[in-house]
């Protein structure tokens, strides 16, 4: 039977919604939109494939055992050691500075912009944090060197010319920004109806900062802090300049230091022979760096989408 | 005073200081770096190669490395960026498993390390495929790095463009082809355009993986696309750890010139951001 329309009419039974004929070319199109959007999982594969394949030839001459928990890294002296827990020392050194510094000041820079800063301050404040942001690592290595290293020194705090402290300060200063725009996003996302109620019930706004605000928006400030941990953690010219290039065994900041990250540059820059020993370690130690970020990424993608789940 | 009123006072006194100190670095960042490189900005360092003695050296091949770079990468990475977030804001099922984990994947790339991208570069590209040292892997690696961002912030411009216009669109009896490229795409592409200048200019300023896969390197001719290079931030790390104070001061004006450059590129993204900007 043919179909009818609203009036009554016959139609022809062939007739539907939606095109008539197959659009052949549109679908080439989605297949290269899709093709590109699969280039993202192949860096991902490629990333494991580059770091996994050398780590396990690596991982053969050297048990893990030894790697993880080793003290001595020497791995281009006779005899060499492969202890790695020089190098993982440093960068939580590092990155134990660098949130002392970007936790407390970040989220009160986003505490300021989400609830206290008029408009017009905002308007100047958020686009001088955004250039903080812009700043290139390499600048800020020359900014550890040649401005807080000296500053360290003229307060009386005896600092090597490399050292933890200096490069730990100034990457915090950098991650500032990081800690603050996504506190502040999370901070934005609560609903006005919970800051009007407190205000309706008589709090200040130090107590609705602190007791709805923070709470209310508490899983995006975590993320924010994770993520900057992760890119602490991942930071490399900041502390190659900054901190040195002598593993140490020592928490005491005021000594040069070498992190995971500035090892990896520092052997790559220098002619170490491919498929030799001291040349796999470069991926040993860029495993154990991908693994700690990996894991740090995906626990603060989580916290964001809870907030956003929330209250989106 | 009372207690509320006194913690009230104290609280805002650490808000201030919290703003204080990140703009507080970034003046004495600023300040540090004019004084130290002003007076050494000048045509010895913009046209000149490298070179031992600090008097004679410049940045030339660096600063034309740099902008081959900025090229290069936008080619590779802008296309494929916009292409990924049509696919996933506009044609994905966003229920399918596949498409999550893609999103997923692209979010974590985002926060991968630069040195790894860096070493992913080293085992492929320079070694792998044998391509070399040379400034097309620089390029190749510097846009993988920033397709992620400039995936995301796509996706952004795409979303902010109200679903009335996809529907004005296929209620028109276009198909969801047509309605993508002649009405979303040209909404958004002023956002898309922003974000992706924003993503470009954290390529030109990075350095670790370039450094990794040899960009570290004394070059006195101009760059090409399948010769050694050294990148501006590269030479920039290079001069700074040069035991001569001179060269210090050359690091300096270099970073001027590299900010100069970054500022441009940063003007051009706002004034595009605001003479394009469309409220819905």
């Amino acid at each position: 039977m043919a179909a009818t329309d609203a009036f009554g009419k016959a139609q022809p039974a062939s007739r539907r919604l939606g095109s008539a004929r197959r659009r052949w070319g549109e679908d080439v199109g989605k297949g290269v939109l899709a093709l590109c959007a699969c280039l993202s999982i192949a860096t991902t594969v490629g990333i494991v494939i580059a770091l996994l394949l050398p780590a396990i030839e690596f991982f053969g001459t050297v048990s893990i055992s030894d790697f993880y928990t080793g003290t001595n890294w020497a791995p281009l002296f006779e005899p060499a050691h492969f202890g790695v827990v020089p190098l993982v020392l440093g960068t939580l050194k590092i990155t134990f500075i660098a949130c002392l510094v970007c936790v407390p000041f970040g989220l009160g820079a986003a505490i300021y912009m989400a609830e206290y800063a008029r408009p017009r301050i905002r308007a100047v404040l958020k686009p001088s944090l955004e250039v903080l942001a812009g700043i290139p690592t390499v600048v800020f290595g020359y900014f550890a060197l040649t401005f807080t290293t000296p500053l360290l020194r003229s307060i009386g705090i005896d600092v090597d010319i490399f050292n933890a402290l200096s490069a730990g300060i100034v990457v915090g200063i950098m991650l500032i920004p990081t800690v603050a725009s996504i506190s502040e996003d999370a901070m934005q996302a609560v609903p006005a109806g919970l800051r009007q109620g407190s205000y309706g019930l008589g709090a200040s706004k130090y107590q609705t900062s602190t007791r709805v605000i923070v709470p209310a928006a508490i899983s995006g400030i975590i993320a924010s802090f994770v993520l900057a941990i992760s890119r602490a953690v991942g930071e490399t010219m900041i502390v190659a300049i900054g901190a040195g290039l002598m593993p140490t065994m020592t928490v005491d900041p005021r000594l040069q230091t070498e992190t995971m990250t500035a090892f990896i540059a520092a052997t790559g820059i220098g002619d170490v022979a491919t498929g030799t020993i001291a040349y796999k370690t470069i991926f040993a130690v860029g495993l154990t760096l991908f693994v700690m970020t990996l894991f740090l990424n995906l626990f603060a993608i989580k916290m964001v989408r809870r907030f956003r789940e929330v209250y989106e | 005073m009372t207690s509320r009123a006194f913690k009230e006072n104290a609280f805002r006194l650490y808000l201030y200081f919290s703003v204080a100190v990140g703009v507080v670095a970034l003046g004495a960042l600023l300040l540090r770096v004019l004084i130290d490189g002003f007076g050494f900005v000048d045509e010895v360092l913009l046209f000149n190669p490298p070179s031992s003695n600090p008097d004679r050296a410049g940045a030339r091949p660096a600063i034309l490395a740099t902008v081959w770079l900025l090229g290069l990468v936008f080619g590779m990475a802008v296309p494929g960026g916009i292409a990924t977030a049509l696919w996933l804001e506009e044609f994905a099922k966003k229920d399918r498993w596949y498409n999550r984990f893609l999103e997923l994947n692209i979010q974590n790339l985002a926060g991968v390390p630069s040195i790894v991208y860096g070493i992913l570069g080293l085992a492929f590209l320079v070694r792998g495929l044998g391509l070399g040292r040379v400034l097309l892997s620089g390029s190749m690696i510097l846009a993988l790095l920033v397709l992620p961002t400039v995936i995301i912030s796509s996706r952004e411009a795409l979303r902010a463009v109200p679903d009335s216009i996809r529907q004005g669109g296929l209620a028109l009896g276009a198909t969801r082809w047509q309605v993508t490229f002649r009405s979303v795409l040209p909404a958004a592409l002023p956002g898309i355009a922003t974000g992706s200048i924003l993503a470009l200019s954290r390529a030109i300023g990075e350095s670790a993986p370039l450094v990794l896969i040899g960009a570290l390197t004394y070059v006195a001719f101009d760059p090409s696309p399948l010769n050694a290079f050294t990148a501006l931030p590269v030479q920039i790390f290079q001069w700074i750890g040069q035991p001569q104070a001179e060269f210090k001061s050359l690091a300096a004006a270099a970073i001027i010139v590299l900010l100069v450059i970054l500022l441009m590129m940063n003007l051009a993204a706002i004034l595009l951001r605001n003479k394009f900007q469309r409220k819905w």
